[in-house]
Parts: structure tokens; C-alpha cells; sequence
């Protein structure tokens, strides 16, 4: 079993509309969206629900007033500001609370109690290119990277009960928590990035992460033609850092039209952008079938 | 006047707003802070490029156990809500990385035992170019979690007439922390159904934080009606539209100020401008 | 007062934990020490079997960590398991549990080959 995880630094260059297409060209796959924040991978590939849960992120202190006499000591506890006011207004902000339990804890009366947070949804669906975990993060909903580590220890289990050889994972942009869980424990990460010097910048501070890590990874330069010196030097930075090249893709405005049509682009068209994410597709398998890197 | 700029889909062009923003701010001569509270990724330095002037550590404060003193008795351990501090066998083992810093083990330690020590997790950086002061946060790699950087990069920056908050992109608690404070944001979208499905969660996020915002419609061309619709069912402005150009995207590419290259974009830009200075 | 969980040392010597997909000898193992779906707890003779869930599975950070306690706790002194993390492994070690990593196939088969390789200690 191989799990591929696309992520890219920078946001917006495409690791949604690769995803798609590669779940599309590899077969049957198990596809895990854990772009919590703002996932969009269901939009082109049209699941349908099958399991549905809540999603617990933590806790979070919530003051019984009736037992509370507005000592304010756990005011003065909270690291996080998130007891306000004074009194019979004392309250916990439940997006400021990082649910640490110190309030709690050292409340005299035993007044706070900590209760579970309720931080989004997860699902477990079917689709035509294989089973589907996706999530939805409530609005300014907190422990993404928990959400993240829940959906890809269910991507294996389904991979593993079902006997499908590869898991296909949509990460998030950045470098932090989501993007950590998203990776460990990959055997493939692609790296999608844009020929910009926003792209250059993000994408070598996403290479050190994965080194870091020492997990494999191949970068995809979308866009490429946009600024071809830029993708060269992409190429260039890439290999210098141990990082292999798994392609260019062209821009092309059969991408925005396949996710309108709602399916992955190489459903959509066969030439223009899709020609490149076959070939992309081609080198990722032979990568992982090699055990090397292709330069 | 405090605006954050943000969006629900990375790459929509919250950098290109604000940085151009700010170019054409301090152009009218306002005062005008920029902060770069994407401390994953921050860009705004590779189109301001400002020279630099101070560089700075963030630390959280982590525990030290003094074994000398400690007698195993798993307060600690028992207190921990994220497993940082785990005492095991004859240690007590401490993960800082996992560690929220909420300080809770140095107060329940009956012998005292636990001290607070300062781990190094980002770099503030400041500088200043051409009338706009810019400060920045960056995430040491291999770093979990941004929100105590953001919080550490707002504690530092100064007021002014403008003070533009470059937002990460998403919805959850990074974005929160930047934006919070703000009196309005702008949200940054593109007309695809990427942007437009994520544009919806952005609005989410940002009413749940009883801010109000206004649509800024980038790389707009013939599919924006859904998007202006969905402004329309929200009650939301749309307060800029920016045109989809190659030009602009090439010049993107280059690392250059659109304002800079185009004058379309500069006046609209400035017309972004007097509508935010109308906000006040 | 509460004492921390140990697994060296006491009546409770030579448990043997072993990360599992499923509650019976036959299962495959899971090649995951923080995130498996239970453990199996055996005697050295393999005559007790003790199937232990294991709740760690879907936790977020800490996962690794907490799954190592629980099976400090039940007084285990060795795991099988496919590959543990960093965090994992330094708790494991700081209760003196010692670790196999790189196991597979199912339990009943990664025992028999902890005992035939251990068979003259």
C-alpha cells in the first residue's frame, strides 16, 4: 500500500485539481481530502455519504455560574484571555480557549466544567474513483491537525480491509500542524508549486519540511508557462535539494472549465494540461514501483 | 483603521491586496503598518521588499523538571491535557512540541519541582520601505502551531492611520488570531467554484467573529456572476473587482507591484483606498 | 498519591504487547504502534491472551505517547510492532519496555519469531 500526499507551501497551485486526476488515472484509490479548512475535493469527484460523525477536537471550560463566586482566579490563570468580564459575567470565549483545563482545575468551587468540543464533521463516502474521508472543520473551528490524523488513520483502514493498493491524500497550504499531519508517514509526497517567486520562496521551506521528515518527495510545477525561467530555477532548487521533478503542467482553461463540469480535468480533456498530469501521473508510479527518482 | 485581508482558498491574491494597498496608502502619504501574520509562508517581503532593521525570537515557555526535587508523583502527567509531560518510569519525560505552554504543571507540582524555560519556535522581523512599515512572522520549520507567533507578532506592532493584517489563508484558529482585532476584512476571492465554495466558509468564519466584511473578486472575468450572487443572498459588498490579466500574473511571477506595472490596477487600488477611508 | 506505570521489574515480568488490526492470535498485526486498532497482551507462554483496545487510535498529537503508557501500565516489558515514532519509543524506553519494530505478518506469527529468536536468553 503506497500513500501519495500532494501539499504545496503556497496556496492555490493546484494540489485539489491534481488530486482529482490522479485518483482518476491510478484506479481504484482511497482518496482522503485533508485540506480541513476549506475542502474542495468533493466538488470534483461527487461523493456519496455513507457514514457521517462528529468531529471532537478537545475540550472547552465552560463557568456553572451557579456554583461560581467570581473569585477571578481563573482569569488569572488562563494563559489564553479567554475568561472575560467580571462577576455574574464572567465567561469563557470558546474560540480564545485552548481547553488546557487549568481553569478547571484550580477552581475552588469546582465551578468550571470541561466539556467536549464539538469542532466540525467527518465523513466516510463512496465515490467512482474509490472510497472518499473528507471533513468539514466548523467555522473558526480549532485542532485541524487532530481532524487531519483522524481522517488518514481512516484512509488506512479502508485501504487495508478493502485491499486498495494507494492512498491519495489532498493536503493544506502552509507548514504547520494540518500539513505535518498530513504527511507522516507518506511514502510519496508531491509538492505543487507555481513558477513565482512566491511559489520559490514557500516551496523551500516546504522541501526543508519534508527532509525534516525524510520523507521522499517530487515536485509539480503548474502553471509552468507563465514564467518558464522561474520553473527552470523550481527544477533547478528541487534537485539541488534531493527532491525529484515529477513534471510541468501547462496552464490551461480546461481546469477551471472541469471543475464547473464537476469531474477531474483528465475526464474532461485529453490534450492541453491533462496530457501533462499523465505524464506526471507516469513518473509518480514509476517512482514509487523504483524506489528512485527520476531527473 | 485596522482591515485584514483574507480569503478561504489559498492563492486567491490576499498578498497581491495588500501589499498593493499598502503601496498606494503610503503613496497618499498615510501612515501605514503592513504585517505579515502568514507565518507559514509569508510573501509580502518578496513584493515590498523592505529593508530590514530588526530581527527578533519568538519563545514559549516549555517545563523543566527538576529531578532532584520531583518524587514521581504524576501530578504533572495527570494535569496535561496535549501529553507534553509524562511522567514514566523513574523520569518524567517532556515533549515540547506538544506542549501549549498553559502552564498548568508548574501549578500543580505539590514540590515545585517544575520550572518554565523558553523554547525558540519563529523569527519576528521588521523593516521599512518607502513610507510603509512592515513586520513579519516566520514559523520555524518542523514548527506545529502558528497562532502563539501571530499572537506574538500583533503584541509588537505599532499604530497607524492604516494597518493592513496579511491573513493565512483558511478558516480555522491561524487565521482567527490574525484577524481578530480587525475593525473590518476584506475578503480575497477568485470566480471558480474552488473559490466561490470556499468563499462561503471564509464568510462563515469571519461573521462567527462578529467582524464585518466586504469581496474583493480577483483575476475577475466572465464568471463572476456567481460570485456576485452569492454577495448579494449574504448582504456582502463587494468592495473591488480586479481584472484576470496575463500581464499581471506574469508580472506576479517576477515578484513585481502590480501598482507598480499596471495603472488600471493602480487606480483601482486607489479606489479601494477612498472606499476603505470611507469605512471610518 | 499516584505512582508512574512501570513495566520492569515486579510479578508482571516478560508481557509481551503486540499491535493488532483485531482481538484474536490470527489477526495480521498493525503495523502501527500509536494508532493500531487494539492490542494483544500475552503471557510469555502464550497461555493468557488479553485483547486490549486500544483508544489512543484516533487521537490527535500524543497518540503514540498515551498508547505507550497503557501498555507500561499493564505491566508489559516487551512490544511487537511494525514502526513507533520518536516520542513513542522515548516513553516506551523510560518505562523500560523494549521495543521490536519492524514485525509483521499476523500476531500468532510475530510471536513465534520473538520466541524462536529469543529462545536461548
Amino acid at each position: 500500500m503506497k500513500q501519495i500526499v500532494v501539499i504545496s507551501g503556497k496556496g492555490g497551485t493546484g494540489k485539489t485539481s491534481l488530486v482529482a486526476s490522479l485518483a482518476a488515472l491510478a484506479g481504484t484509490s482511497v482518496l482522503a481530502d485533508c485540506d480541513v479548512d476549506a475542502a474542495d475535493l468533493y466538488l470534483v469527484v461527487q461523493p456519496s455519504l455513507v457514514e457521517r460523525y462528529e468531529f471532537i477536537g478537545g475540550k472547552r471550560a465552560v463557568i456553572d455560574h451557579d456554583a461560581c463566586t467570581a473569585c477571578d482566579l481563573c482569569r488569572s490563570l488562563c494563559r489564553y484571555n479567554a475568561i472575560t468580564g467580571g462577576g455574574e459575567d464572567l465567561s469563557v470565549d470558546p474560540i480564545a480557549c485552548e481547553g488546557c483545563g487549568v481553569c478547571a482545575w484550580f477552581c475552588p468551587e469546582r465551578a468550571i466544567d470541561m466539556v467536549d468540543a464539538v469542532e466540525g464533521e467527518w465523513y466516510v463516502s463512496d465515490t467512482r474513483l474509490g472510497p472518499m474521508v473528507h471533513a468539514r472543520l466548523n467555522p473558526a473551528g480549532e485542532n485541524s491537525g487532530k481532524l487531519v490524523s483522524l481522517l488518514r488513520a481512516e484512509a488506512r483502514s479502508i485501504a487495508e480491509i478493502r485491499r486498495i493498493d494507494t492512498i491519495l491524500v489532498d493536503g493544506s497550504p502552509g507548514i504547520g500542524c494540518p500539513v505535518i499531519a498530513s504527511i507522516t508517514g507518506a511514502d510519496l509526497i508531491l509538492v505543487a508549486t507555481e513558477p513565482t517567486l512566491s511559489g520559490l520562496h514557500d516551496l523551500e521551506r516546504v522541501i526543508g519540511l519534508t527532509t525534516h521528515f525524510g520523507i521522499p518527495a517530487m515536485v509539480v510545477v503548474n502553471k509552468y508557462d507563465i514564467n518558464e525561467a522561474n520553473t527552470r530555477r523550481i527544477e533547478e532548487l528541487a534537485t539541488k535539494l534531493g527532491t525529484g521533478v515529477a513534471g510541468r503542467i501547462r496552464f490551461d482553461p480546461a481546469v477551471t472549465a472541469a471543475q464547473v463540469a464537476g469531474v477531474p480535468l483528465v475526464e474532461h480533456s485529453s490534450d492541453g494540461a491533462a496530457s501533462d498530469m499523465v505524464e506526471v501521473w507516469k513518473r509518480v508510479r514509476w517512482t514509487l514501483s523504483a524506489g528512485g527518482f527520476v531527473t | 483603521m485596522r482591515i485584514g485581508i483574507a480569503s478561504g482558498k489559498g492563492g486567491t491574491g490576499k498578498t497581491t491586496v495588500a501589499t498593493n494597498l499598502a503601496r498606494v496608502a503610503a503613496m497618499e502619504h498615510l501612515s501605514v503598518v503592513y504585517l505579515d501574520c502568514d507565518v507559514e509562508e509569508p510573501n509580502g517581503q518578496i513584493f515590498l521588499r523592505p529593508e530590514v532593521k530588526w530581527r527578533r525570537p519568538v519563545t514559549l515557555p516549555v517545563p523543566r523538571v527538576d529531578l532532584e526535587v520531583c518524587d514521581l508523583c504524576g501530578e504533572c502527567g495527570e494535569i496535561c491535557e496535549f501529553s507534553a509531560i509524562v511522567p514514566i518510569g523513574k523520569k518524567v519525560l517532556v515533549f515540547p512540541q506538544l506542549c501549549h505552554s498553559c502552564g498548568g504543571c508548574r501549578l500543580v507540582c505539590p514540590l515545585q519541582a517544575i520550572t518554565e524555560i523558553p523554547r525558540e519556535v519563529a523569527t519576528l522581523m521588521g523593516g521599512e520601505v518607502g513610507g510603509v512599515e512592515y513586520l513579519q512572522g516566520l514559523l520555524n520549520i518542523g514548527e506545529a502551531m502558528s497562532p502563539p507567533v501571530i499572537r506574538a507578532l500583533k503584541a509588537v506592532a505599532p499604530q497607524a492611520e492604516l494597518v493592513i493584517v496579511d491573513a493565512p489563508p483558511g478558516t480555522s484558529c491561524p487565521v482567527v488570531e490574525a484577524v481578530r482585532g480587525c475593525d473590518r476584512v476584506l475578503l480575497v476571492t477568485e470566480p471558480t467554484p474552488f473559490g466561490l465554495h470556499d468563499l462561503e466558509l471564509a464568510m462563515d468564519t469571519i461573521g462567527k467573529l462578529g467582524i464585518g466584511c466586504e469581496v474583493v473578486i480577483n483575476r475577475a472575468g466572465a464568471n463572476g456572476e456567481a460570485t456576485r450572487e452569492l454577495c448579494r443572498n449574504r448582504g456582502i459588498e463587494i468592495a473591488a473587482e480586479l481584472p484576470d490579466r496575463r500581464s499581471i500574473a506574469e508580472a506576479y511571477s517576477r515578484g513585481e507591484m502590480a501598482v507598480d506595472t499596471d495603472p488600471d490596477f493602480c487606480d483601482r487600488f486607489l479606489a479601494l483606498l477612498r472606499r476603505i477611508e470611507g469605512w471610518s | 498519591m499516584a505512582r508512574t506505570p512501570d513495566g520492569a521489574g515486579g510479578k508482571n515480568t516478560m508481557k509481551i504487547a503486540v499491535s493488532s488490526t483485531g482481538p484474536s492470535l490470527d489477526a495480521a498485526m498493525d503495523e502501527r504502534f500509536g494508532r493500531c486498532s487494539c492490542f494483544l497482551i500475552v503471557s510469555p507462554e502464550g497461555t493468557e491472551v488479553d485483547p486490549v483496545n486500544n483508544p489512543c487510535a484516533t487521537q490527535g498529537h500524543g497518540a503514540g505517547i498515551q498508547a505507550a503508557r497503557l501498555v507500561a501500565e499493564r505491566g508489559v516489558s516487551v512490544v511487537l510492532t511494525g514502526r513507533c515514532g520518536p516520542n513513542a519509543s522515548d516513553t516506551l524506553a523510560a518505562a523500560g519496555v523494549s521495543v521490536v519494530t519492524g514485525c509483521g505478518g499476523t500476531v500468532r506469527e510475530a510471536l513465534e519469531k520473538y520466541s524462536a529468536d529469543h529462545a536461548s536468553s
